[in-house]
């Protein structure tokens, strides 16, 4: 019997067991994102959102919806995707992995894919909370799916490399903590980048994150900050870069095999 | 074709500039129990490691099945099944799922009946719904074993597998092994118990440094190699070795009751007769006399220590 081209139960098996594991620890991973939901809608949504009127003729409550959504996304995409790959490095059960006659690319799309479904599910549980404090239309539902299918499968595979690369538990929180989130607040996940004053309107162009949250709140709204194939183009950008970072790291073998 | 892996210069140096495995050349027979033996880090892991893809060659090739395992990986380590030396598990995983995961990865089609089979044979059935976390060491090692043999490998690798592990399982292991060698799969296992060696192997390679120092039939190996002891009990015990017998390795044990005479049982002339003949002449009686094969473990020391001396 020879083997397949493409390890469909190879593939299979890791994508199951990393969806058992997410499921195993369902509650947890829910209610932190929908309690912090909950709270920045009583917080942004309520009491300041109250005062501010509306922002590129949206209310406020909505118009953060999409921010709100992106901002856990990144976070937990990031984490999810590299406590996947970290852990079996950590407690050593990688071997296995490593001596199955799966491809990089099939261990990839596997993990990815599995961290990607969790976002994806979260990121529909934060809208359904969301949905809860502000009524929300959404203008193009098949591509916000879509962006967020995306986003989830481009951040998930930047965790994955993070995942890989680190050494123990704070590393991996390092990326997220200090570099995403502040990218996050600052790209525009709740104002929109006309409201800054001119020049800061500029650096704010530098920062991708702006892109992605414009492309998405675009979806809901029928505009963002910058034309929608502009955030596309910056999405699929990011996702072919950590792609590529991703098939170096295979290829070399870097941090996964001696 | 009888060969069935065929390993050729083989080396490795690690990142740290630590050169783990000297050229490697070796051969292993369709069906045989193979057993790799050497001293705490003597490359063994690593070699294992390269041929099953964890660790990559600095240089040299190894042909599984007729398979290369760079070119052709796929369908080489679909051939191989690997115990680990260490235990690793996903704590919170079923011993039924984990097997399961094992074969999906390999690219196997599921197979209930024959996961059911491996189980039952190695005493896990009852166990296959409790979480690993929960097993004892003995048992996660029975998993790790049902595992590897999850998706029907040719090939088995066994990195240690007495690590820890009680007389009891050791047996079971053991006859396990056995069935399975009778079943067509072809066994390389590594050990430092040498009755281990004895006991199974039918071939038997001794690792040093990274440098495989002797492949060997284990029957051809213990003739070969194998020195004799000769023991002779004696009637009144003696203060010291006459000057007559300094022409033979002797020492005077148990206070003098006893004589060992250590000599190369394939030498033409052993010098036992000889020997006997001198104490009859210097009038020493004996009472009883024994013969006893050196070891493998002897063997195997005195191989690893370099010296061309079998005994101290
Ligand atoms: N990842 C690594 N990086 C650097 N050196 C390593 C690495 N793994 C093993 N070594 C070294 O390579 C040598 C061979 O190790 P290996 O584990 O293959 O030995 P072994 O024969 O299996 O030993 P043991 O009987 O203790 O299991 C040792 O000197 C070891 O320290
Ligand atoms: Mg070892």
């Amino acid at each position: 019997m020879s083997a397949p081209r493409f390890n469909a139960h190879g593939v299979w098996a890791i994508y199951r067991f990393e969806v058992s594991r997410a499921l195993r620890t369902i509650w947890q991973s829910l209610a932190t994102p929908v309690i912090t939901t909950a709270l920045y809608f009583v917080v942004f949504g309520s009491a300041i959102g109250s005062r501010m009127g509306e922002v590129d003729g949206v209310s406020y409550g909505a118009f953060i919806v999409p921010g709100l959504i992106m901002l856990t996304l990144f976070t937990e995409s990031i984490f999810n995707a590299a406590f996947g790959i970290y852990f079996p490095k950590f407690t050593g059960t990688i071997y296995e992995v490593l001596s199955a006659p799966v491809s990089s690319f099939e261990i990839v799309l596997a993990y990815v894919g599995a961290a990607a479904t969790k976002s994806v599910v979260l990121g529909l549980v934060i809208l359904a909370t969301a949905s809860l404090f502000v009524p929300i239309h959404i203008a193009h539902p098949l591509a916000m799916i879509a962006f967020l299918v995306l986003i989830s499968a481009t951040f998930c595979l930047f965790g994955f490399i993070i995942g890989i690369c680190s050494n123990n538990f704070e590393q991996m929180q390092v990326v997220p903590m200090l570099v995403v989130t502040p990218l996050t607040f600052l790209g525009g996940a709740f104002y929109s980048i006309s409201m800054l004053p001119p020049a800061w309107q500029t650096v704010a162009y530098f920062n991708p994150v702006v892109y992605l949250i414009s492309g998405f709140r675009w979806t809901f709204f029928g505009q963002g900050d910058v034309p929608v194939v502009t955030s596309l183009v910056a999405t699929l950008a990011f996702f072919f870069i950590c792609l590529g970072v991703v098939a170096w790291i295979f290829r070399t073998g870097y941090r996964l095999k001696n | 074709m009888s060969d069935i892996l065929t390993i050729t210069d083989l080396t490795k140096t690690y990142a740290s500039g630590l050169k783990a495995l000297k050229p490697i050349n070796l051969a292993i027979r369709r069906g045989e129990i193979f057993a790799l033996l050497g001293p705490n880090g003597a490359g063994k892991t690593t070699l294992i490691s390269i041929i099953c893809g964890i660790v990559t060659p600095s240089a040299g090739s190894v042909v599984a099945d007729g398979h290369d395992i760079q070119a052709d990986y796929r369908n080489a380590r679909m051939k191989i099944g690997l115990v680990p030396q260490e235990l690793t598990s996903d704590r919170w995983e079923t011993v039924w799922n984990t097997v399961r995961f094992s074969r999906g990865l390999y690219g196997r089609a599921p197979n209930p009946a024959f996961l059911e089979r491996v189980l039952r044979d190695l005493s896990l059935w009852d166990k296959r719904n409790d979480q690993l976390q929960t097993l004892s060491g003995g048992m996660k090692r029975r998993v790790m074993i049902a595992k590897a043999l999850s998706h029907e490998p040719m090939i088995l690798f066994l990195d240690e597998p007495s690590a820890g592990v009680d007389v009891e399982l050791r047996r079971d292991m053991w006859a396990l092994v056995r069935r399975l060698r009778d079943s067509g799969v072809t066994i390389i296992l590594t050990t430092h118990y040498i009755e281990e060696a004895e006991e199974m192997a039918d071939r038997i390679g001794v690792i040093n440094k990274g440098e495989l120092i002797l492949v060997e039939e284990k029957k051809a190996l213990l003739s070969k190699l194998g020195r004799k002891q000769l023991t002779l009990h004696l009637q009144a015990p003696l203060a010291a070795l006459p000057e007559g017998l300094g022409a033979w390795r002797l020492a005077l044990r148990d206070g003098g009751q006893t004589i060992d005479y250590d000599f190369d049982a394939n030498a033409r002339d052993t010098g036992v007769a000889a020997l006997l003949r001198r104490l009859d002449e210097l009038g020493i009686p004996f009472t009883d006399i024994n013969t006893q094969q050196s070891s493998l473990e002897d063997i195997f020391v005195s191989l690893v220590q370099g010296g061309k001396e079998a005994r101290p």
